[in-house]
């Protein structure tokens, strides 16, 4: 048992040693040319060449894409059009309204997307919270809770949103149940309103597990003696709780906050398999938008795919700029409240 | 009365559970039946056949109607309830159905049919487990091949993945070049540039080398993980340098110091973003999506999604599949739970 255990380790080990010795030749001449902190420069060469080749190339190419039109995907092929893509992105009578918009599809896509990331991030910190507090209590089994909460943020947003599709389906689970309990099935995933409610509650379901972990870091790492102070005081568990636990968390919860609405912005995978952008476009967010534009309809538009990503990227840089600064400045106030 | 709720209610070194208490747990419960209540039942729900999941409504557990052997047929037959013209009830096999006329002899004496609208017979059910659901998607549909181009993707892209971050880490940990502190600048501030914003032109990258269609194409773009970069140079920085010195005098050149040295005190590290890098890529969909149109190149995620788009899903194969697609990753999940946790905990991501 245990030699085959071992062989079973040794095999892969003894390959990946191989190929590690045949490099060391080269690396040995690269050595003596370079001399060695320099060698250091071929340590990170790899890592920086596919940087460059699948992140900073891309991103000086989508510039391109966003400023030329047709349908071509060799940039020698397309014609310059300027800023004619963001034109006809921006092209509305009403901005408010998306049906008078030329792409209507984008509008309805920004708008869904805008009502789903407030929605869905303020109900999944709100949850967060709440779990952290209740998993920081003195309760049996926390570990295992711990990981109750925690498992659907592992699983892939694909089979998420098969497990859904499974109970919301129209002789799904979750209509036998109403039909039990004596009212009619409902189209949880054909009606409009209830589409955009669950794609909110898939998402939440699946990902909540991981800001739980977050602010539960933050919550352990309040100092207890605080709490036994406040107590002594005679300070109520709701004063605590807003005394003491919301302004020490607050750091926690503004991280929670912008990587919850970054990663919302982005929403796709789970969405995108659970109702497919539909009914209609009620639940089609900003990146299925970039994804048909570009990629799934019969005409690709990559310009039109590019130039909308460049309004995706702005609005995700705002989130990190605004992250960045509201860190900083809670790092400040809480050096200045510790007198450190 | 009073003593056993006593009993009950006593925890260990602490006051009795008040009212704060039951509504944790109250909550907990709640929280572990909605969390865990829908994959439980996706995975009962895999195990039944075609004709139980049509069904409505549904029951717990798979039941399956049986079926007996009758002296004469080819193939067993279904058997059914039903209740005859002079009202008496018996267990009869169904030989064939013409509308709603359905024809039913006595499986012991198979010589006399019995005639039965097919209102006053029900099936007769037993608790079948369907394995054949799992057996049959790797023969009616290329499943082994989309497990396998999964299972590549993830395995190769996470090989490369640790070697290519470690050496980075290594080189920016380790070493005093100049120009070090801008390459870690530009690699860190990748984490800033999700893929979602640069697909229309990572597209045409990877189709001009060559990679659309290829598990090559989905491997490459992925492997140069900020994340990993980071979490190993922390790391690394808490090896002191004097191992390294001490290998310098002993003439190890610096790629023998990095696998020899480095490579295995940074153990504990690797194995994190080893678990992190192969959910990311056993999981990964958007971008093989873009990439991968060919179906023999499906990885299982592409392969879900297009059964689940079809026309009439044939839900009993499509739920197998979710089960085989979701078993790995709960696998690592129930052995490393605690490594996992306190690893997110600690890096703040995901």
């Amino acid at each position: 048992m245990s030699s085959a255990r071992t062989r079973l380790v040794e095999f892969p080990a003894t390959i990946l040693a191989a190929v590690l010795n045949v490099l060391d030749a080269p690396m040995r001449a690269m050595q003596r040319v370079l001399g060695v902190p320099r060698i250091g420069w071929m340590f990170v060469a790899p890592n920086l060449a596919i940087l460059g080749v699948f992140t900073f190339l891309p991103i000086v190419i989508n510039f391109y894409f966003a400023f030329t039109g047709g349908v071509a995907l060799y940039p020698s092929e397309r014609p310059f059009t300027g800023l004619e893509n963001l034109r006809t992105l921006f092209d509305c009578e009403n901005f408010l309204d998306p049906s008078t918009c030329n792409k209507d599809l984008f509008w309805r896509a920004i708008y869904n997307t805008a009502e789903f990331a407030l929605l869905q991030v303020g109900l999944m910190i709100l949850f967060a919270l709440v779990t952290a507090l209740v998993l920081n209590r003195k309760i049996l089994g926390r570990g295992f809770f711990r990981g109750v909460f925690f498992y659907p943020v592992l699983l892939s947003p694909v089979v998420v949103a098969l497990i859904w599709k499974w109970v919301l389906q129209r002789e799904g689970v979750l209509n036998a149940f109403l039909m039990g309990a004596g009212s009619s099935p409902v189209g949880w995933l054909s009606d409009a309103s209830w589409a955009f409610f669950w794609c909110i509650f898939v998402s939440i379901w699946a990902h909540m597990g991981f800001y739980t972990l977050i602010l539960l870091a933050g919550l352990q790492a309040i100092p207890a003696d605080l709490y036994e102070a406040a107590a002594m005081d005679g300070a109520t568990p709701w004063r605590r709780f807003y005394r003491i636990t919301l302004p020490l968390l607050m750091p926690n919860l503004i991280v929670v906050l912008v990587l919850g609405l970054i990663r919302a912005v982005q929403i796709f995978d789970e969405v995108f398999v659970l109702t497919g952008g539909g009914p209609g476009s009620a639940t089609t967010f900003i990146v299925q938008f970039i994804y048909q534009t570009g990629f799934a309809e019969a005409i690709h538009q990559y310009g039109l795919a590019a130039a909308a990503s460049l309004v995706l990227a702005a609005s995700l840089l705002v989130l990190t700029l605004a992250q960045l600064r509201l860190t900083r400045r809670n790092l400040a106030g809480r050096t200045g409240r510790d007198n450190a | 009365m009073p003593s056993l709720t006593t009993l009950l209610t006593a925890t260990r070194g602490r006051n009795r559970l008040d009212w704060t208490d039951w509504l944790s747990y109250a909550y907990l419960l709640l929280g572990l039946i909605l969390m865990f209540g829908p994959v439980l039942w996706l995975v009962l729900s895999s195990f039944k056949s075609a004709a139980a999941l049509n069904e409505f409504p549904p029951r717990l557990l798979p039941y399956g109607q049986r079926s007996v052997t009758v002296a004469g047929q080819d193939n067993p037959l279904p058997l059914y309830r039903a209740k005859l013209a002079d009202g008496t009830m018996r267990e009869l096999a169904e030989v064939r159905r013409i509308g709603i006329q359905s024809t039913l002899v006595d499986p012991k004496a198979p010589d006399q049919e019995f005639k039965v609208n097919i209102r006053d017979r029900a099936p007769v059910r037993e608790f079948q487990v369907a394995f054949g659901n799992y057996t049959e998607i790797f023969e009616k549909f290329s499943f082994g091949t989309y497990l396998w181009n999964s299972v590549f993707i993830t395995v190769v892209a996470t090989l490369i993945t640790l070697l290519f971050n470690a050496m980075a880490a290594f080189a920016l940990s380790k070493y005093r070049f100049r120009g070090r502190d801008a390459v870690f600048l530009i690699i860190i501030s990748t984490l800033m540039i999700p893929p979602t914003i640069i697909l229309v032109p990572n597209f045409l990258v990877v189709s001009e080398l060559g990679l659309l269609n290829s598990l090559w194409g989905v491997i490459w773009p992925a492997v140069a993980t900020p994340t990993g970069v980071f979490l190993l140079r922390q790391y690394m920085l808490t090896i002191p340098d004097e191992l390294i010195e001490a290998a310098r005098m002993d003439h190890a050149s610096e790629w023998r110091i990095f696998w020899r040295i480095i490579l295995p005190l940074s153990a504990p590290a690797l194995a994190v973003l080893a678990i992190f890098s192969v959910m990311w890529r056993w999981n990964d969909f958007l971008w093989p999506l873009i990439v991968l149109s060919r179906t023999e190149k499906f990885t299982l995620q592409l392969a879900l999604n297009a059964f689940q788009g079809e026309l009439t899903t044939q839900w009993h194969y499509l739920l197998a599949m979710t089960v085989i697609t979701l078993l790995p990753i709960t696998f690592v999940f129930s052995f490393l739970q605690r490594h996992i946790t306190t690893g997110i905990a600690a890096s703040g991501v995901k």
